[in-house]
C-alpha cells in the first residue's frame, strides 16, 4: 500500500483537457499516480476506494490500449468497469450522441470514460450528464491522460519537467497527443519544440508558446526528450506527404538523427508505433533510450489517479 | 375602390434620395403617391408612427426558406412570418431546396406560394446548375422568364472554371447576374472553422481563408472577358473585400453582400464547440471583421443580406465537426445592422441603402425608394430603445441563433407591403 490513506480528491468535474489545468493540478496528479506504480507491481494489485462506484467507458472509436488501461485502473481500485464499444451499441443503429447520453445517465454511473472520433464530442456529451467525465481522446483536439503519462514517465526518468527540452515530432495536425502534450509541458516549464513537415503543423501553431522546426537535426538539437507521434497512413492520400519512404528519410527517428540530441535523451511514443516509418525498430526498441514500454505501464498508474480523484466526488443526485 | 392609407408623424429614411427628415406618406392601391408634409387626409387610413422611424422595407437577397422539402425546418408561412417581424418586405430564397429550384414550374411553385402566403414577398433565384450539380446550366432564359431573379448554386460555389465561363458568358445573353458562393471547394473540404490559433486548439478541421479571395480573383478573369454581372455572396475576408474594391474602380460589373454574423461575430464566437456559430463560410478573424465592417463603410460591400439559415436541434446539438452550419437572421438582421450605426461605424441612410436599395437595384425590382410610384413596401422601427435578443420570440420555426440575449437597438414596430400592414409589434 503506498497510496496514501487521505482521500484525493480531484478540484474539477471532469477531465476534458490539459487545457485549464494549473501546475497545482497536475502536480497532485502525478504524485498520486506515482504512489500506485508500486502497487501495481505486487501480486495483489487491488483496493477498495471506489468499491460501489460504476465506471462506463464508451469508446465510440477503435482502441485496445486505452480501453484496457482504464479498464485495469478501474478494477484494480474496485470499482465496477463496464465497456461499451459503438459497434455493440444501439450508436449503430442511429441513435444521437446525446440520446446515448442521456440513456447511459439513466443508469447512474459515476464516472463516464469517452472516446470519440470528433473534436468537441466529449465536452458536448460531459455537458448533459450528472457523473464525472473524462476524456479519453476526442479527435483531433486532446488525450489528457496520454500527457499525464509522458509527464510521468519523464518526471521518473528525468526527476523534472521544467527546464526540459522535449521535441514533439510527426503528425502534429492530427494529434491530440501532441496538443495535450505540448499543453502539459509548457504549463510545467518544459521548452517544447514541434518538429514536422508543413503539411503536418497547423495553422498558427507558433502562437502555442512552441518552436517550430521543419529538420530533425535542428529540432532535436540537445532535446532531453524525443517524442514520436504515430504517422496515419492514410496521409498519403491526402498529399500530406509523398511517400512513406521520403517520410522516414527525413522525419523518422534513427540513431543518425537522435545523435545531435542529448546523449542521454529518452524517447517516447503514445503507440501503436509503425516501425520504418516515424521509427527505426531498433531505437524504439533500445533498453537504454526507449521509455515506450515503460508509458504503457504508467498509463495505467496515471489513470487510477485519474479515476480515484474523479470518482470519490460527491453525487449530487 | 381605393384604399388610401396615410402614414403620418414619421421620421422618412431614404437612402436613394439622401432624404431624412419629419414627414408623411400617402399610400394608395399599394402604391406610393405622395410624401411631404401636411397631405391631405381626404378618405385616407391614417397610422401613426409615433414619431419613429420609417424607411424602405428591407429587401433580404439570401434566405434559405426550407420550402419544397425541409418543412420540418421552415415554410413559406413562417418564413413569411419572421421576415415580416424582422422588417423584411422581400425576401429572395435560394434554389438550394428538395428539389432544387431549376425548372420553371419550380420558380412558378414559389410564386404561388408567396402569393398564398400574402405576407413579405417571397421570390427566388433558380439554380446555375442542374441539380446544383455544377455541370450543366439550367434554362436561364425560361428560368427568368418565369420570375428567377439571378442565377446561383446556393451553398455551393460553381467550382469548375469552364462551367463557370459558360454561365456568365451564357447569362450575358439575357443581361442576367450570376451569385457565387466564394469558396474554393476543395480548400473548403471537411472544413469546420477559419484557420487560426482557435482551429488548432479546438483541433477542428480548418478553412483557410484564401479559399474565399482565390475563387473570387478566378471569377473576376471570367468576368472580365465575359463582361457579364456577377455579384459574390456573403463576403467574409479582408482579402476578398479588398480585391472587389480594386475590380470596381476598374469597372468590372460586381458587386457584393454580406451577411451579420460577419460584422457582429468572429471566430471566437466558436469557443467551446458552440454550434451555433457555426457558419458557411466560417466565422473569420478580428481583422477580417474590421474589414467587413469598413467595406459596408465606404461601400465596397453593397448590401446585407440575412443568410437565414434555419436548422433543427438534431443538426446543432451534436459534436461541431457534424453540426449543419447556418445561422436563422431573419428577424436579427436589422438591430444587427443598427449597432454599425450606433458604434458610429456607418451612417444611418447608407446602412438602409445597404438593407433595401442596394439589393433592389442589383435584383433590378421595384422596391427600395420611398418615391411616388413605387409600391408601398416600408418598414417602421424604433432605432433607439435597448432590447434583448430572444430566441423564443421568434417566428422562424427554428431557434439556431449565437444572438440570444444580445442587447441591441432598434426594433420593428410596423411591417408594410403594397400599403397594407402585414406586421405590428405587440405592445409591451
Amino acid at each position: 500500500m503506498t497510496a496514501d490513506s487521505a482521500p484525493f480528491i480531484f478540484p474539477h468535474r471532469h477531465l476534458l483537457s490539459i487545457e485549464g489545468l494549473s501546475p497545482d493540478d497536475i502536480t497532485a496528479l502525478l504524485d498520486r499516480a506515482e504512489g500506485y506504480i508500486e502497487q501495481n507491481r505486487q501480486g495483489d494489485k487491488k483496493q477498495s476506494l471506489l468499491r460501489g462506484r460504476t465506471i462506463v467507458n464508451l469508446f465510440f472509436e477503435e482502441s485496445t490500449r486505452t480501453r484496457t488501461s482504464f479498464e485495469l485502473a478501474g478494477k484494480r481500485l474496485g470499482g465496477d468497469t463496464i465497456n461499451m464499444a459503438a459497434q455493440t451499441s444501439s450508436i449503430k443503429k442511429g441513435e444521437t450522441l446525446l440520446d446515448t447520453a442521456i440513456t447511459l445517465n439513466a443508469m447512474h454511473p459515476d464516472v463516464l470514460v469517452v472516446r470519440h472520433s470528433e473534436s468537441g464530442a466529449v465536452q458536448l456529451l460531459a455537458e448533459k450528464v450528472d457523473c464525472a467525465v473524462i476524456n479519453a481522446g476526442d479527435g483531433m483536439h486532446e488525450h489528457p491522460t496520454q500527457a499525464l503519462l509522458d509527464a510521468l514517465t519523464i518526471r521518473l526518468r528525468k526527476g523534472r519537467l521544467q527546464g526540459l527540452t522535449v521535441a514533439i515530432c510527426g503528425d502534429v495536425a492530427h494529434s491530440r497527443v501532441a496538443r495535450s502534450n505540448l499543453l502539459l509541458l509548457g504549463t510545467m516549464g518544459a521548452r517544447v519544440r514541434l518538429v514536422a513537415p508543413r503539411t503536418l503543423l497547423p495553422a498558427a501553431v507558433d502562437r502555442l508558446g512552441v518552436e517550430v522546426y521543419t529538420d530533425m537535426e535542428q529540432g532535436l538539437k540537445d532535446a532531453d526528450i524525443v517524442m514520436m507521434l504515430r504517422l496515419q497512413l492514410e496521409r498519403m492520400q491526402g498529399s500530406f506527404v509523398p511517400s512513406l519512404r521520403e517520410y522516414f528519410h527525413f522525419f523518422g527517428l534513427d540513431y543518425k538523427k537522435l545523435a545531435v540530441a542529448k546523449p542521454d535523451a529518452l524517447i517516447m511514443h503514445p503507440g501503436p508505433m509503425n516501425r520504418g516509418v516515424e521509427i527505426d525498430t531498433e531505437v524504439a526498441d533500445d533498453i537504454n533510450r526507449s521509455a515506450i514500454r515503460q508509458q504503457v505501464e504508467l498509463g495505467v498508474a496515471v489513470r487510477m489517479a485519474v479515476l480515484e480523484g474523479l470518482g470519490q466526488q460527491p453525487r449530487n443526485n | 375602390m381605393t384604399t388610401r392609407t396615410l402614414f403620418i408623424n414619421a421620421r422618412l429614411l431614404d437612402p436613394a434620395s439622401n432624404r431624412d427628415g419629419r414627414g408623411e406618406i400617402l399610400t394608395n392601391d399599394g402604391v406610393i403617391v405622395a410624401l411631404g408634409e401636411k397631405l391631405s387626409r381626404d378618405g385616407a387610413e391614417i397610422i401613426d408612427c409615433g414619431g419613429h422611424c420609417l424607411a424602405p422595407g428591407l429587401v433580404d437577397m439570401r434566405a434559405q426558406l426550407r420550402e419544397p422539402g425541409d418543412e420540418h425546418q421552415e415554410t413559406m408561412a413562417t418564413a413569411g412570418l419572421a421576415a415580416a417581424a424582422g422588417g423584411i418586405t422581400t425576401v429572395v430564397a435560394l434554389p438550394n431546396t428538395d428539389p432544387v429550384i431549376d425548372e420553371q414550374a419550380l420558380v412558378e411553385f414559389i410564386a404561388r406560394r408567396s402569393r398564398d402566403v400574402g405576407l413579405t414577398r417571397i421570390r427566388t433565384y433558380a439554380s446555375t446548375t442542374k441539380g446544383l450539380r455544377g455541370k450543366e446550366l439550367t434554362e436561364m432564359g425560361l428560368l427568368s422568364s418565369a420570375g428567377a431573379l439571378a442565377f446561383t448554386d446556393g451553398l455551393k460555389a460553381v467550382a469548375d472554371p469552364l462551367v463557370m465561363r459558360r454561365a456568365l458568358s451564357y447569362a450575358t445573353n439575357f443581361d442576367l447576374l450570376i451569385i457565387q458562393h466564394p469558396e474554393e471547394p476543395r480548400l473548403a473540404e471537411g472544413g469546420a472553422m477559419t484557420a487560426g490559433e482557435i482551429s488548432t486548439r479546438l483541433g477542428l478541421p480548418a478553412i483557410s481563408p484564401i479559399a474565399e479571395v482565390m475563387m473570387i480573383e478566378r471569377d473576376l478573369r471570367l468576368v472580365e472577358i465575359t463582361g457579364a454581372r456577377y455579384h459574390a455572396a456573403h463576403v467574409s475576408t479582408a482579402e476578398a473585400i479588398d480585391v472587389i474594391r480594386r475590380a470596381k474602380t476598374r469597372g468590372l460589373k460586381v458587386t457584393c453582400d454580406t451577411a451579420p454574423p460577419y460584422f457582429a461575430l468572429n471566430e471566437t464566437a466558436v469557443g467551446d464547440y458552440r454550434t451555433f456559430a457555426k457558419v458557411s463560410p466560417p466565422l473569420r478573424s478580428e481583422d477580417d471583421r474590421r474589414a467587413v465592417v469598413e467595406g459596408l463603410a465606404d461601400g465596397t460591400i453593397d448590401a446585407i443580406a440575412s443568410d437565414h439559415a434555419p436548422q433543427d436541434q438534431e443538426s446543432k446539438r451534436v459534436p461541431f465537426t457534424s453540426a449543419a452550419s447556418g445561422i436563422v437572421g431573419l428577424e436579427t438582421m436589422l438591430p444587427l445592422a443598427l449597432e454599425l450605426y450606433h458604434n458610429s461605424q456607418v451612417p444611418l441612410l447608407r446602412l438602409l441603402g445597404a438593407l433595401s436599395q442596394r439589393p433592389a437595384e442589383i435584383l433590378r425590382l421595384p422596391a427600395g425608394k420611398l418615391a411616388e410610384g413605387m409600391p408601398a413596401d416600408f418598414t417602421v422601427f424604433d432605432l433607439d430603445t435597448p432590447w434583448r435578443i430572444a430566441v423564443d420570440a421568434f417566428h422562424s420555426k427554428c431557434r439556431n441563433s449565437p444572438f440570444d440575449g444580445r442587447p441591441v437597438q432598434g426594433r420593428v414596430l410596423r411591417t408594410v407591403v403594397a400599403g397594407k400592414t402585414i406586421y405590428t409589434a405587440d405592445k409591451a
